[in-house]
């Protein structure tokens, strides 16, 4: 069995948001980089996996959509315990550009399981997982919170309102993994640091895709109110606020 | 010169962050205050694999460079210097003078379950009366044929209850004065060997420190290290590599301070304005940051030497003395910007602090790294 783990290579998450150019450039300016939380939670579930059942899972591969600037995020990946790596050599402008070049790479190998992040911390976008499932035709599970194999079969649970669901799955199949799925992402130990450089990195170059989004520009969230205090003995002060200033009653 | 770290040592240096914050700072406090060994944080250091991380791998351990260590020891002992001193010894002390010195069959059965974290070791030196003055060892290893039999004391060991492994310099011709030092693996499950109580210290109190007494203790004379009489120069040299992994310490508890203290002068306000902008404390911080600077510089100049073979036994002293000192004050400095809230427990400085204490008193107290420095600046 092999695993695909999608990663995203995201600013980390303690940045403080900058932007260039009349707000059409992200300020990458002393930005650290890291691998997207939930992409490196599937990643530490697939590595578990492979130790779980050493016979079942033979192989962990990570797959990026970048530039060159993102593979010390792919080596940290591999650092952690994946097997081998792929960078599609492009910048990714959407999430549609994204799963299109991964669905690419996925068809060209045979991959059991795909995991995707249920999101990136960067743009929220939630829509790679769902995307490349329906470029490849492939059976998909949204918001998976627990992935074990049995047998020929995963056993996936997710949650949903007031409980969870239990689901079983044949591969192929993606994945897209929310948090819980690990529980902390692994942290690379000094052999797997030294062993990433030299275990492979593919670079492949992207097919050609055509654009459906026209990216315009940011904006910056508005800046939060300042807090005003009530005495608690005077509610017709804060019914005052709320109705006449905060207009919310 | 290139001041860019590698990928590896940042790498490194992420892994050794994400350690302390998530594995240790979260009952660093309680451990402190009731002395308790962090059981739970060497398990996970040993498997991160830390313990020997600057060990060729052919003996299991990590095959990092020196810079990556200096890296490592400041993130770890911004959180906890308790488990970056079991850290230090097992990498700087024990390890290190077993891979340079030992013969490969000591290196197979003592450095290898040493290097894997399997065992942990620590490192006898210190006498009641031979600190500093190492010359004057009190403890003997009588030379009895086939084998030593070591009677004496040692005092302030780091890890001398978790320890499988001691090293042990001990006096075999004290008519040869120095020169009749030897340096000898000892297991300490022999016969002979007895602990003093934990010492109750002021700093540094989760970390394991005892006295150690010898009565009769029986070892093989392949246990000894180097050639007869080789114990002291393997003591000196094995502690100038120690003194880069002390620094290293004495740095991240400087810097360990200073960054708290510059997140709490950003959000406790007085007189209507956060602290930080009263000239007052920025000039401090901004001392702070300069002394903190330096002292990395120090620190990754003779790490640096250390790699590449060059000697570096003065650059490891500077480091030591001006890190450790440097940390006194910084952390004495992070506390004054905390006020009140400083001299509680609660936000982590005055612990800084008390550690700091220790950093410049073990492993060669400043006065003797000043001695160090200036009898090297003074020999030509």
């Amino acid at each position: 069995m092999k695993i695909l783990v999608c990663i995203s290579n995201v600013p980390d998450t303690t940045t403080k948001i900058k932007f260039l150019n009349n707000n059409t450039t992200f300020d990458s300016a002393g930005v650290q980089w890291i691998i997207n939380p939930w992409d490196e939670l599937a990643l530490t579930r697939a590595i578990e996996l492979k130790e779980a059942h050493a016979g079942a899972v033979s192989e962990i591969t990570v797959v990026n959509v970048g530039l060159p600037t993102t593979e010390p995020t792919i080596r940290k990946a591999l650092a952690i315990g994946a097997d081998k790596a792929i960078r599609v050599n492009l910048d990714p402008k959407d999430a549609y550009t994204v799963a299109l070049q991964l669905s690419e790479i996925i068809k060209k190998d045979s991959f059991d399981i795909i995991l995707c992040g249920i999101e990136s911390s960067d743009y929220n976008g939630t829509s790679v997982g769902g995307m490349l499932s329906e470029l490849l035709d492939f059976p998909s599970v949204s918001a998976v919170s627990f992935i074990d194999i049995e047998g020929d079969q995963l056993k996936l649970k997710r949650e949903i309102d007031g409980g969870q669901e239990i689901i079983g799955i044949s591969t192929p199949f993606i994945g897209i993994v929310q948090k819980g799925i690990a529980k902390d992402a692994r942290i690379p130990n000094m052999r797997g640091i030294m062993m990433a450089k030299t275990k492979p990195l593919q670079v492949v170059e992207p097919v050609s895709a055509d654009l459906y989004t026209d990216f315009v520009s940011f904006d910056y969230p508005k800046a939060k109110a300042s807090c005003k205090k009530v005495d608690p003995d005077n509610v017709k002060e804060l019914v005052n606020l709320l109705h006449n200033e905060a207009k919310v009653i | 010169m290139n001041f860019e770290y590698s990928e590896e040592q940042k790498m490194i240096q992420q892994a050794a962050k994400d350690f302390a914050e998530r594995e240790l700072l979260h009952d660093v406090i309680e451990r402190d205050e009731k002395a308790i060994f962090p059981t739970e944080g060497i398990k996970k250091l040993v498997e991160l694999g830390f313990l020997g991380m600057m060990t060729d791998p052919k003996w299991g351990g990590g095959g990092m460079d020196t810079i990556s260590y200096v890296l490592a020891m400041e993130e770890i002992s911004k959180v906890d210097s308790s488990v970056a001193v079991v850290m230090s010894v097992c990498n700087s002390l024990v390890i290190w003078g077993l891979e340079t010195y030992g013969n490969d069959a000591q290196k197979e059965k003592y450095l290898r379950p040493l290097a894997t974290g399997q065992k942990i070791g620590a490192f006898l030196l210190s006498e009641p009366e031979a600190g500093s003055d190492a010359t004057s060892q009190r403890t003997t290893a009588e030379d009895k044929g086939d084998h030593y039999l070591i009677n004496g004391t040692k005092n302030w060991i780091t890890n001398a209850n978790s320890a499988s492994t001691y090293i042990v310099i001990a006096q075999t011709y004290p008519d040869k004065k120095h020169k009749g030092i030897n340096a000898i693996i000892v297991d300490k499950n022999t016969p002979g060997i007895t602990l003093g109580p934990h010492e109750k210290k002021m700093g540094m109190r989760s970390s394991d420190t005892h006295s150690v007494m010898f009565n009769d203790v029986k070892v093989p004379k392949e246990n000894r290290i180097g050639e007869d009489g080789f114990g002291f120069t393997f003591a000196m040299k094995t502690l100038d590599g120690g003194r880069i992994g002390i620094a290293s310490q004495a740095l991240g508890i400087a810097s360990g301070a200073f960054e708290r203290a510059v997140k709490y002068s950003k959000e406790r306000k007085a007189f209507g304005t956060e602290i930080s902008n009263h000239q007052a404390i920025a000039f401090k911080l901004a001392d702070m940051a300069v002394k903190i600077e330096n002292g990395r510089n120090l620190c990754l100049k003779a790490a640096w030497l250390k790699d590449q073979h060059l000697p570096y036994g003065l650059a490891s002293a500077m480091a030591k003395q001006y890190c450790a000192d440097m940390a006194m004050e910084v952390t004495t400095e992070a506390v004054q910007v905390h006020g009140g809230y400083g001299y509680v427990a609660e936000y982590h400085v005055e612990r800084l602090m008390r550690e700091a204490k220790l950093t410049q008193i073990y492993e060669g107290t400043s006065e003797v790294q000043k001695i160090v420095i200036s009898r090297t600046i003074l020999k030509d």
